[in-house]
């Protein structure tokens, strides 16, 4: 089957960063109800407070979504705020390498939607 | 273990012609269409019947005097009385069409609830339901301050027929139920659980969501003795857009409109209206006449068939696939394990793979099933078991379709092993 590539299946079967974070500095939970899939994002902040130094995913979900988490993880480890905001679904999708249905693509866009409300309430809550 | 003879009374590959989507082949493979309680498919007597609308006689139904528009006037009453005589109902009146089951309830909603449920009453729904028959309630009486109760069922979906005397009382109100659930398969046993609710309070009206019964076994609206009883066109052969909200004459006269506007009314003045006798009081505005033909063709296929043969095929593959299935190893499923009390529907899960991926693997062979929580979430809650792979089955499946979910469910088993 051509969407269940061999490096999908790895990932899904062996994820990065999949765990919780103690003292994370953010953390959000999402839920896709169409296919009841859940997952939370848990950044840690560099002294900065703007890099992205560790980050854990946690939840349950399909091969394609906790696959995505995988890939995304690795992705923007060590990354800036402000540079995860701007990335786009093409990204996601294009680490994935594989054809998703639209259907799907709500499964793969999970993690990286949970990471930007993440970051996005965080600096919300930290501007009041 | 049971045997599974053919049905002589159904001839499954003899009902396959008359539904086109069958013909259809995707990269060359058959469709295997597991997923009739979501959406049924339609044959071609409702295809042909919604087009001869739009071909022969496209018109507004009660307005004008030439010809096509009393013939499209005739058909749409027509089907009324098919769906009376289908449910049996004991007129024509109490037949409202609405847009689904949703519509239908939600009705009752605006013209029912507020005219007799005060803060502090109760309303009860059971944890079967699918949201049609949870939100409407939930939302009632979170908005006016009732006390809203679930009427729980054990890990089967049975519910005690006991627990009644303890849920209803005179603050009782509303009481409402499945008669057929959309994902463990259970039967509730509508006229009995409707006698003890009216046993325990006579006033107290009693709901019936039929949106999965009426598809798939014999209905019998005064038997059961409901006040009211909902359900979709869709989920019987007929286009989606339809559904049905029957109840009876009395509480239709009673109720206010819903909706407001052209067709509901007899009189308009400047100050005053007069509104229109039931069922066309709640049908406000050009309903969806083509979709009530179509609803029509639907029960006069599903008559030809004869609903206790519908009901004794489904029995057959259900029980099959309940067989087949227990015997891939890792499988769970859920519902009642005895066929005299479930509904063709099986909901399952495979350990340590999600419903997700599984449903994607055996759609590479066109086998169309639901994953998820089925518009069901307080019940997969209640279960605590997550998303569920749900396989439904009508009348135009058979042994072969099973066979090839058991089959499909293997290759999903190697793919993540």
């Amino acid at each position: 089957m051509d969407l269940y590539r061999q490096h999908i299946l790895d990932h899904y079967k062996h994820p990065h960063h999949f765990g919780r974070l103690p003292k994370a500095d953010i953390s959000k939970t999402l839920f896709n109800s169409a296919c009841g899939d859940r997952i939370t994002m848990e950044l840690k902040l560099g002294k900065d407070g703007k890099t992205i130094t560790d980050i854990r995913f946690s939840g349950e979900g399909c091969a394609i979504s906790q696959a995505s988490a995988s890939l995304l993880t690795d992705y923007v480890f060590g990354m800036k705020k402000t540079d995860v905001m701007k990335l786009q679904k093409e990204t996601v999708l294009d680490m994935l390498k594989t054809e998703l249905t639209p259907t799907r693509i709500k499964c793969a866009l999970l993690p990286l939607e949970a990471l930007q409300k993440c970051i996005l309430e965080w600096e919300k809550a930290t501007v009041v | 273990m049971q045997k599974h003879n053919k049905d002589a009374m159904i001839d499954v590959s003899k009902i396959k012609q008359d539904f086109p989507l069958f013909k259809r082949k995707i990269n060359g493979k058959r469709i295997v269409y597991l997923d009739s309680t979501a959406s049924s498919l339609k044959p071609k007597k409702v295809i042909d019947a919604v087009n001869g609308y739009y071909k022969r006689y496209t018109a507004n139904v009660f307005r004008s005097i030439y010809k096509t528009s009393e013939e499209a006037t005739a058909k749409y009453e027509q089907a009324r009385e098919y769906v009376a005589d289908f449910i049996h109902a004991k007129n024509t009146s109490e037949i409202v069409f609405t847009r689904n089951t949703d519509e239908s309830l939600s009705l009752l909603v605006y013209s029912w609830l507020p005219y007799h449920v005060r803060q502090g009453d109760v309303l009860v729904t059971s944890i079967l339901e699918h949201h049609a028959n949870f939100v409407p309630w939930q939302q009632y009486a979170l908005k006016n301050k009732c006390d809203f109760r679930i009427w729980n069922a054990d890990r089967n979906g049975i519910l005690s027929l006991e627990a009644i005397e303890k849920l209803v009382s005179k603050r009782t109100k509303l009481f409402t139920f499945t008669a057929a659930s959309n994902v463990l398969g259970t039967l509730p046993p509508v006229k009995k659980i409707i006698e003890k609710v009216k046993e325990m309070n006579p006033l107290c009206l009693t709901v019936v969501d039929a949106a999965q019964a009426v598809p798939h076994l014999p209905v019998d609206v005064e038997n059961w003795g409901a006040d009211v009883v909902a359900f979709s066109g869709h989920k019987m052969m007929a286009p989606s857009g339809i559904g049905v909200l029957w109840a009876k004459e009395q509480l239709l006269e009673e109720m206010p409109p819903f909706l407001f506007g052209g067709d509901m009314i007899k009189e308009v003045h400047e100050k005053t209206t007069v509104f229109n006798d039931i069922p066309h009081k709640f049908e406000a505005g050009t309903p969806f006449i083509e979709g009530a033909i179509g609803l029509g063709a639907a029960v006069e296929y599903l008559s030809a068939l004869g609903m206790r043969h519908v009901r004794e095929h489904e029995k057959k593959i259900v029980s099959y696939a309940l067989d087949q299935l227990t015997k891939i190893p890792g499988l769970t499923m859920y519902g009642p394990a005895d066929p005299d009390i479930r509904g063709g529907v099986v909901a399952f899960q495979m350990k340590g793979i999600h419903p997700h991926d599984i449903a994607q693997v055996l759609d590479e062979d066109n086998i169309c099933i639901r994953v998820g929580y089925h518009c069901a979430m307080p019940l997969h809650e209640y279960l605590a078991i997550g998303p569920t792979c749900r396989a439904s089955f009508y009348v135009y499946n058979d042994t072969k379709d099973v066979d090839a979910l058991a089959e499909g469910l293997k290759k999903v088993k190697k793919m993540f092993e």
